[in-house]
């Protein structure tokens, strides 16, 4: 029997906002345990939370970028369970009625574009940590994320494949930067994903019994946990077995899941309207400001960028990954129309030296303006591309203008060809064999003896005006 | 006489004045603290030590600078399940017992930046659950005029302590009538606010759609006085309203009550009712009348479902208010558990006492799986109806009056076997909370045995002020509240 895959998605994405969800405490993190705290975020007797309306915001504009109606009437509830790390022996979160309700969002998985439905998308504040085995014996909890705002947004059954979630939560995890609502960043958890999956005989309408996947923190382990799961759900169903519901554990080391919990052991949460909060009505002229001021989003703007600029689809796609480095590529358009030529040397020196000192584009030492200036002076001869791409890792960390980098070092393209002459003249002398091979008819020699001139003069002679002088020198 | 005979407003004019030390004002109250207190037993905590302190304090900065504020040197008792920064606050509950909270109330603030002084924080029933401080786990408090009696609950601790002149007033939080039922067993003066008049930043949540916090007083103008300081928009209580507070004791100028249209709900005064309770307020609807008010008799038809509606309620949100003692955090772990399961289930079973362990579990049952529509969902459907009635009501009146309780003070003991007789002690007062309703319980007379009965007005939503008018201006035309118990 052949087996269809339906997988939906859950992602719990950390809000950007300064403080937390339902009090002034900061977001900040890896500050030192507990040190991001109040009586609220601590559940202390007698505190009460106050709604952060950033995150309502927030919560509004991805909502509406991924296509959702934008529900007027909120109320908040509460989740009741007993953990630690859950300092008030609830959640508060959203349960009828969340925030955001039936968008969708399209994504380009390979060459095709596929549509997925967002079920929902609520608002809720985040658990704390339980720490295990540090310093003396026993646990401890560190409640610096409790309370942080987080989106959680629920997909339809709508993935077939691996592939397909990835791509998902790819697309899903830059529009929520572009918006600026969620740093994507996976490892520190500010973007959480959780895969549901089963399995269903070809042509079979009703789903299979689903599993939930967890603690997936790289696109990669997203492939890899589900192409495992869809695996070993396949030889369980093939061998007349039966799947459990239940949630099983990403286990990076052994390359398998593992169960976490089954169904028997799921909780009855006991949600009910959380009587410290008064229902949050949005109006609908606050929601359509927001509408109209959305930023254009990365599919769109990819778009644009081939048809206007004639980018390549994967320069397109990498470019507009993040809302900063488009804007940085279409700064820098501004003064240097060179699409392609901008597109590189941000897609590679530019984006190595800002991985490499784990700098946001917003932030780049080297400013569209200086990137230019560097291009420029490629563009009219000043210097080489190859001294170009040499001063580059100079020109981010020193402060200093390209032309100064350049000065200092000397590093001015020669394109006099008296000066020029006299190098080629030393290089032909020195390698005879080659002149009289390329007399015999052998062009490629040609190749190598520029290669010579360049070395000879340190890399400064124009390559352009060696080619020509060389020919004009050889053929005579 | 004495300084602990004055009510808050004379006190605060006689302070004012220069006519007394803050000193002196605490000196007397102590003093008759330790004469009285071991008999009526009002106290968790007593602040003695920080109240000398602060009004010496007070003392000399009014020396060189003569700046006072409404409740400067007034020695005020604070109910414990209201927090006050490094004073325990153990809403009389052994999982608090060694808790003292790292901030203030709102409340408190307001009261702190007034320059009040906190004589002690008084007995309750655990958590507020319950309308007898039996319920405390650190013991009764007594009827000071009668100390077989409860004071009621759950704001015995501070009714008792304002009619025992243990403090000059106190507050108290009333979720179902426990400031109104108390205030009736101690013959003083109670005000249930208005929901959202009064910030609950800082009360121990017993139910949040029902708690509200007000004061306890010996008259009405102090009550005036004491809930001026208090009321008022909080930004950190979303459910506080932001709208301007009235000036309460201007509106209790006005000593007649003409035009003024005031309700008698039939349903009050069925069976059930104690007849000596009917016969002291009938003769207060008589006196409401002869100062001017129009007396018609209405009908709020769903009175008798409201027992029922505030149970399920009060003990649905209890029971996920009451989560987060769970001994990991603060207050009362129990020893020796060999893992999580266990700690939390030692810790509660260990930590709290029998009838908050009864509502725990009320209320998780009504909120769970498959039971919510039946119970919580219903209760909520109804508690409109409730609100309703009210509505209706005040479509022809301006405020309702009924006796505050059913029966006078009843014997330590007589009810602590019977959750639901004691339940229903409330049965005048729940409705109000579901409805919102600000409400005063005032004396009205005295039971045969020499028990305090009072009389429950009942305003629109945040028409305190016509409600304290029309209480103040009854209070002026009798003596009752001029009664002391006799203690020694």
């Amino acid at each position: 029997m052949t087996f269809e895959t339906v997988i939906g998605v859950e992602v719990h994405a950390q809000l950007r906002t300064n403080s937390k969800m339902f009090c002034g405490c900061g977001t900040t993190f890896g500050l030192s345990a507990n040190s991001q705290t109040c009586p609220v975020c601590l559940g202390l007797p007698g505190s009460l939370p106050v709604i952060n309306r950033t995150a309502i915001e927030m919560a509004v504009r991805a909502g509406l970028a991924l296509n959702c109606t934008i529900t007027a009437n909120n109320r908040f509830a509460r989740k009741n369970y007993f953990y630690p790390d859950l300092p008030k022996g609830y959640q508060i979160s959203q349960y009828e009625d969340p925030i955001c309700q039936h968008g969708w969002v399209e994504v380009a998985v390979g060459a095709a574009t596929k549509r997925v439905r967002i079920r929902r998308a609520h608002l809720e504040e985040d658990a704390g940590k339980n720490v295990h085995g540090v310093g003396t014996a026993g646990s401890r909890v560190d409640l610096n994320r409790a309370g942080t705002p987080l989106l959680e947004i629920v997909t339809e059954p709508d993935m077939r494949s691996a592939d397909e979630v990835v791509a998902y939560l790819k697309g899903l995890r830059d529009v929520l930067m572009y918006l600026d609502v969620c740093d994507g960043n996976m490892e520190e958890g500010s973007f959480r994903c959780e895969p549901n999956l089963s399995l269903r005989p070809v042509g079979q309408r009703e789903f299979g019994t689903k599993v939930e996947l967890k603690n997936i923190n790289s696109f990669r382990y997203v492939k890899d946990a589900v192409e495992y799961e869809i695996k070993r759900q396949t030889k369980v169903l093939t061998e007349g077995g039966k799947i459990y519901q239940e949630t099983r554990l990403w286990n990076i080391d052994r390359g398998e899941t593992a169960v976490m919990r089954s169904k028997e052991e799921a909780h009855d949460y006991r949600y009910f309207p959380d009587p410290d909060l008064v229902p949050l009505q949005l109006h609908e002229d606050w929601i359509e400001g927001f509408r109209s001021s959305l930023p254009e989003l990365p599919t769109v703007r990819a778009r644009r960028f081939i048809t206007e600029y004639g980018l390549p689809e994967y320069d397109a796609g990498v470019i507009t990954t993040s809302k900063g480095i488009a804007d940085y590529f279409e700064t820098c358009l501004k003064q240097f129309n060179e699409p392609k030529t901008v597109s590189n040397w941000v897609m590679g020196e530019l984006t190595r030296e800002l991985n490499n000192s784990g700098t946001d584009i917003a932030a780049s030492p080297i400013s569209p303006d200086r990137l230019v200036d560097l291009l420029m002076m490629v563009d009219k001869g000043v210097i080489s591309l190859k001294v170009a791409r040499e001063i580059f890792p100079e020109l981010y960390s020193s402060g200093k203008t390209p032309q100064q980098i350049v000065q200092d070092k000397g590093l001015t393209q020669v394109s006099d060809e008296g000066a020029l002459g006299k190098v080629i003249d030393e290089v032909l002398r020195n390698n005879p064999t080659q002149v009289t091979q390329f007399k015999e008819g052998k062009q490629q020699v040609l190749g190598f003896l520029v290669g010579q001139v360049m070395k000879a003069s340190g890399g400064k002679a124009n390559p352009g005006k060696v080619n020509e002088l060389l020919k004009k020198k050889l053929i005579v | 006489m004495s300084l602990q005979k004055l009510g808050l407003v004379e006190l605060h004019k006689k302070f004012t004045a220069g006519e007394v030390t803050a000193t002196e004002i605490v000196r007397a109250y102590f003093l008759r603290i330790s004469q009285v207190e071991s008999k009526v037993k009002a106290f968790v905590t007593q602040t003695e030590e920080a109240a000398y302190q602060q009004a010496e304090c007070l003392d000399q900065k009014l020396k060189v600078w003569r700046k006072t504020h409404p409740l400067t040197g007034m020695p005020l008792a604070v109910k414990d399940n209201i927090c006050t920064e490094g004073v325990p606050t153990t809403c009389s509950s052994r999982m608090l017992q060694n808790f003292a909270p790292p901030y203030d109330a709102t409340v408190v603030s307001r009261l702190r930046s007034q320059e009040y002084i906190l004589v002690g924080k008084t007995n309750l029933d655990e958590f507020a659950m319950g309308s007898s401080t039996e319920n405390s786990a650190f013991g009764p408090s007594r009827n000071p005029w009668n100390l077989h009696c409860v004071p009621g609950g759950s704001s015995g601790g501070s009714a008792a302590a304002v009619a025992a002149e243990e403090c000059v007033a106190a507050l108290g939080s009333d979720t179902g009538g426990s400031i109104r039922q108390p205030a009736a067993f101690c013959g003083v003066v109670g005000v249930k606010p208005t929901y959202g008049r009064v910030s609950r930043y800082g009360l121990v949540a017993f139910a949040s759609s029902l708690d509200q916090i007000g004061p306890i007083t010996r008259n009405v103008p102090d009550a005036a006085f004491l809930l001026q300081a208090i009321a008022g928009h909080d930004p950190m209580d979303s459910t506080s309203v932001d709208r301007p507070v009235p000036d309460y004791m201007k509106a209790l100028q006005k000593r007649d009550l003409k035009n003024v249209r005031v309700g008698v709900p039939v349903e009050f005064f069925t069976e059930g009712l104690d007849p000596e309770v009917e016969q002291a307020v009938r003769p207060a609807i008589g006196e409401l009348k002869q100062l001017g008010a129009e007396i018609k008799e209405i009908r709020l038809p769903r009175t008798d479902a409201a027992v029922a509606v505030y149970y399920v309620i009060a003990t649905a949100e209890a029971s996920s208010n009451l989560a987060r003692f769970d001994g990991v955090r603060f207050g009362f772990r129990a020893k020796e558990t060999k893992d999580l399961l266990e700690l939390y289930m030692k810790t509660r079973q260990e930590g709290f006492g029998p009838e908050v362990k009864r509502r725990i579990m009320l209320g998780t049952y009504v909120l769970s799986a498959g039971y919510y529509d039946a119970y919580y969902g219903k209760a909520q459907a109804v508690r409109t109806l409730v609100c309703q009635d009210f509505d209706a009501a005040f479509k022809d009146v301006d405020l309702i009056v009924t006796p505050a309780t059913p029966t006078p003070a009843f014997k330590l003991g007589e009810k602590s076997e019977d959750p639901l007789q004691m339940y229903l002690s409330d049965i005048f007062t729940i409705s109000v909370n579901l409805a919102g309703l600000p409400a005063i319980a005032l004396p009205c007379g005295f039971s045969g045995a020499g028990l305090p009965i009072g009389l429950q007005l009942i305003g629109r939503a945040f028409e305190e002020d016509l409600m304290l008018r029309a209480a103040h201006a009854y209070e002026q035309s009798t003596a009752w509240h001029r009664q002391k118990p006799n203690l020694r």
